[in-house]
C-alpha cells in the first residue's frame, strides 16, 4: 500500500520534473509574500552593509546545543543561519561537514525533531533560518507536508544542493504556497547559459560556489571568485552570497567587498568539532563569529 | 512501437534524473552531448567494436551447461559466459567504452568506484592501454573482502584510494567518487561502472553493456531456433543484466528474472534487496528504489557479493518493476554459496559470487519448467577473486 502510494508521487514528480521554465511566473508571483530573508537584505542594503551567513550542522553535537548556538551567533553578529540537516550520504559535502552529520545522526536527529527545533527557536529569536538539506530528506518527508511544516517551523528558506533548478519542478509549487524561498547554486563551472538559467530561478538569494570542488575545500582565487560575481551580477535579481572554502576573517572581508552575503560553513563546523567538549563551547565558537563580523565591517 | 528511454530529461518513467551539484550539471550536459554524437558516428562505433573483438574477446559463447540441466532435472540451462572476457567479467564492455569518450573529450584522467572490485580493475586495465591516468575509489569494507582485486589495479597502475566513511563499501566509494569528480571535473572523466548515477550514465552505460544481449540472442537462435522462456541475471547496480535484458525487451515472450542480494534474508534487515524492502527515494544523482528508513536516510546493507551490496538499484530496472516487465526475486548469501559449490562441480565453472546469485535462482527455477523450456542466465563475471573469502569463511588458510 505505502509502495503504491509512493509511486503515484513518484509519478507527479516526474511530469512536474521538466518545465522548469514553465514554473517560472508563478515562482515571480510567489516572492510577493513578505519573508526574513527578502527583508534582511533590503534592510542590510539600505545600511550599505553585508550577510554574514553561519552555517550550522542542526543537532551536531546536540539539538540544544544548535539552539544555544543559534541565539548567541545571532548576538555575535551572525545575519542568516543556515542549518544542515544531516544526511547519510552527503555528495556535495567535505570531510568536516561529513564528520558533522555522522555525529548528529548517531545522536537519532531526524528531519521532524529540527524542525520542532526551529519552532521552538521563533518564540526567542526573528533571525532569518534557511534549511540546507538532501532531496531525499525532503522526498521522504513529502513535498507539501515539509514545506507546511517548515514554513510552520519559522523557515524561510532551503536550499537543496544535489536539486539543480532543472529538478525542482515538483518543490516549487508546494514552496512557493509556503513562502519558502528556493536559493539555488552557481558554481565557477557553470556555463553562460548555465548562469541565465539558474539565476531566473533562484529566490531569496542566489548561492555562488567559490570553488570548483565540495564544502571546505581551500578557497585560493578570490580575484577570480569576484569576476564571477560580478558576471552574475548582470542577471541575476536576487542578492548573491558566496560560500564554500570560505574560512577565515580575512577571507571574510575580501569577498564582502563584492558579494551581498558571505556564507561561513566549514570552518564554523569544525570549531563545534574541537571544542564539543568544552564548557565554554558556544562562546568559542561566538568569538569567531564576531571576528568574521568585524572583518566584513571594518572593510 | 513504444517510446525510446530514457526521455530527453533522462526518465525513465519516474525514475532517473540529474539529482547532482551545479558543479557537475556542465560536465553532465557536456556528456550527454558527446555521448550522443559517439553514438551516431560509424567510427567511433567501429572502434569500439574492435576493441571489444580484438582486446575483451567478443563475443563470448553461449554454453549449453547439459550436466548442471540434468542434475536440476528441468529447463535446459545456457550460460552467457560474460566471465570469459578479459579481466574476468562484464564490466570491461563499458570500462572500453567510456575510456574512448573520455580520449574523445580529451579527459587524461578517469576515476572510478568500485565494489567487488571488477569494475575497478576493468577501469585500471583500459586507462593503462589508453595510457590515461587512474584512480579508483573502494570502502574499506570491501579492499578486505577483495584483496587480490585491489592488488591487481595497482599492478595496472592505478591509485587504489580506501573509502573510510559510512558503511565502507560500494555507495561510499560512489560518493567518494563524486566528489572527486565535483573537485576535477575539467580534467577527469567519471567512469561510472553501473546503470546508475545521473542521466546519462544508466542509458550510457546499458548501450554500452547490451552488447551481451545482442550476441546472446543471435547465439540463442542459431543454438535453439528459438528464443529461450527465461533470461536469469543478478542484480546490484544493474548493468550485466540490464545488458542482458535490454535487446529482449520487444520479445514479449520472453520471461525476465532479476536476481538481488537477499543477505541473510529479508527479515533479518541485513540485505541489499531494494525491490522487496526499498522505496522510491533519490540516491547519488538518480532517483530510483532505494533501501532508506523513514527518515530517507540511507540504509546499511549486507551482501556476501561486494558487487551486490549497493543501497540503490538502476532506475531503469525500477522502471521495469513498476511496470511489471522484469521480475525482481533475491538469493540469500547461503543460497548463493550452495550456487557457487554446484556450478564449480558439476560443470567445472567458478562464478563470481555476484554472479552465483542468478545460478541460485536457476536451481529454484529450472526443476519447476519442462524439459523443453529454455533458461538462458548471464555468468557475468568468474569466481577466482571471491577463492580467498570463502576459503576464509571455510577456515581454510590459504
Amino acid at each position: 500500500m505505502k509502495t503504491v502510494k509512493m509511486v503515484g508521487r513518484m509519478r507527479r514528480v516526474a511530469q512536474g520534473a521538466n518545465p522548469a521554465g514553465k514554473s517560472a511566473s508563478v515562482a515571480q508571483q510567489g516572492s510577493v509574500a513578505p519573508n526574513r530573508l527578502d527583508a534582511i537584505f533590503d534592510r542590510l542594503k539600505a545600511d550599505n552593509k553585508k550577510a554574514l551567513i553561519i552555517y550550522l550542522m542542526a543537532g551536531d553535537p546536540t539539538l540544544d546545543d544548535t539552539k544555544r548556538l543559534v541565539l548567541a551567533l545571532e548576538e555575535a553578529g551572525a545575519d542568516i543561519i543556515e542549518l544542515g540537516v544531516p544526511f547519510s550520504d552527503p555528495i556535495a559535502d567535505g570531510p568536516v561537514i561529513q564528520r558533522a552529520a555522522q555525529r548528529a545522526l548517531a545522536n537519532g536527529v531526524s528531519l521532524r525533531a529540527i524542525l520542532a527545533m526551529v519552532k521552538s527557536l521563533r518564540l526567542r529569536t526573528k533571525i532569518p533560518i534557511v534549511l540546507m538539506l538532501y532531496y531525499n530528506c525532503i522526498c521522504a518527508m513529502g513535498y507539501e507536508a515539509f514545506c507546511q511544516t517548515a514554513k510552520d517551523a519559522g523557515v524561510d528558506g532551503v536550499i537543496v544542493p544535489d536539486m539543480p533548478p532543472d529538478e525542482a519542478g515538483p518543490l516549487k509549487g508546494p514552496a512557493e504556497e509556503a513562502g519558502l524561498r528556493l536559493i539555488f547554486l552557481l558554481a565557477p563551472t557553470s556555463t553562460r547559459g548555465r548562469r541565465t538559467f539558474v539565476a531566473r530561478h533562484s529566490r531569496g538569494f542566489l548561492y555562488y560556489v567559490s570553488l570548483t570542488g565540495i564544502t571546505g575545500a581551500k578557497l585560493t582565487d578570490i580575484a577570480d571568485v569576484g569576476q564571477n560575481v560580478e558576471k552574475i551580477r548582470k542577471i541575476a535579481r536576487a542578492p548573491i552570497a558566496v560560500g564554500f572554502g570560505v574560512a577565515t576573517p580575512e577571507d571574510a572581508a575580501r569577498v564582502s567587498h563584492f558579494a551581498d552575503g558571505v556564507i561561513v560553513g566549514s570552518a564554523v563546523v569544525r570549531r563545534i568539532e574541537e571544542c564539543r567538549q568544552a564548557p565554554d563551547m558556544v562562546e568559542q565558537v561566538a568569538k569567531f563569529v564576531t571576528s568574521l563580523k568585524t572583518a566584513m565591517t571594518q572593510r | 512501437m513504444t517510446v525510446p528511454l530514457p526521455d530527453r530529461h533522462g526518465r525513465f518513467g519516474p525514475y532517473g534524473g540529474r539529482y547532482v551539484p551545479e558543479t557537475l550539471m556542465p560536465a553532465l550536459l557536456e556528456l550527454e552531448a558527446q555521448y550522443e554524437k559517439a553514438k551516431r558516428d560509424r567510427r567511433f562505433q567501429a572502434t569500439f567494436t574492435d576493441y571489444l573483438q580484438r582486446y575483451v574477446g567478443r563475443p563470448t559463447s553461449l554454453y549449453r551447461a547439459d550436466r548442471l540441466s540434468a542434475k536440476l532435472g528441468g529447463a535446459r540451462i545456457y550460460l552467457k559466459r560474460e566471465d570469459l572476457c578479459h579481466t574476468g567479467a562484464h564490466k570491461i564492455n563499458n570500462a572500453i567504452g567510456q575510456a574512448l569518450l573520455a580520449l574523445r573529450m580529451k579527459k587524461q584522467r578517469v576515476i572510478a568506484e568500485t565494489g567487488a572490485g571488477q569494475h575497478g580493475v576493468a577501469t585500471a586495465t583500459a586507462a593503462a592501454m589508453f595510457g590515461l591516468q587512474c584512480e579508483i575509489y573502494m570502502g574499506t569494507e570491501d579492499m578486505d573482502r577483495q584483496a587480490l582485486n585491489v592488488f591487481r589495479m595497482r599492478l595496472l597502475g592505478a591509485t587504489v584510494t580506501g573509502v573510510d566513511t559510512g558503511s565502507r563499501t560500494l555507495k561510499d566509494a560512489i560518493s567518494e567518487a563524486m566528489r572527486d569528480w565535483t573537485t576535477n571535473v575539467r580534467t577527469t572523466h567519471y567512469v561510472l561502472g553501473s546503470v546508475l548515477g545521473p542521466h546519462p550514465y544508466p542509458m550510457m552505460i546499458r548501450d554500452f553493456q547490451s552488447v551481451i544481449g545482442r550476441e546472446a540472442r543471435k547465439q540463442i537462435l542459431a543454438a535453439a531456433g528459438r528464443l529461450p522462456d527465461y533470461l536469469v541475471a543478478c542484480v546490484g547496480g544493474g548493468s550485466n543484466s540490464m545488458g542482458l535484458f535490454y535487446p529482449f525487451l520487444q520479445d514479449k515472450k520472453v520471461k525476465m528474472v532479476g536476481v538481488e542480494a537477499g543477505g541473510a534474508g529479508i527479515v533479518s534487515g541485513k540485505h541489499a534487496a531494494r525491490f522487496a524492502g526499498g522505496k522510491p527515494g533519490v540516491l547519488q544523482g538518480t532517483m530510483t528504489y532505494l533501501l532508506q528508513n523513514e527518515d530517507g536516510q540511507i540504509n546499511l546493507t549486507h551482501s556476501i557479493s561486494a558487487g551486490l551490496d549497493y543501497a540503490a538499484v538502476g532506475p531503469e530496472h525500477s522502471f521495469y518493476h513498476d511496470q511489471g516487465r522484469i521480475e525482481y526475486v533475491y538469493a540469500t548469501d547461503e543460497e548463493a554459496l550452495e550456487a557457487f559449490d554446484l556450478l564449480t562441480r558439476e560443470e567445472g565453472i567458478m562464478p563470481a559470487l555476484e554472479s552465483a546469485h542468478a545460478v541460485a535462482h536457476v536451481i529454484k527455477l529450472a526443476p519447476q519448467l519442462r524439459k523443453s523450456q529454455m533458461i538462458l542466465v548471464n555468468l557475468s563475471g568468474r569466481g577466482d577473486k571471491d577463492v580467498q573469502q570463502i576459503a576464509r569463511m571455510r577456515g581454510v588458510s590459504l
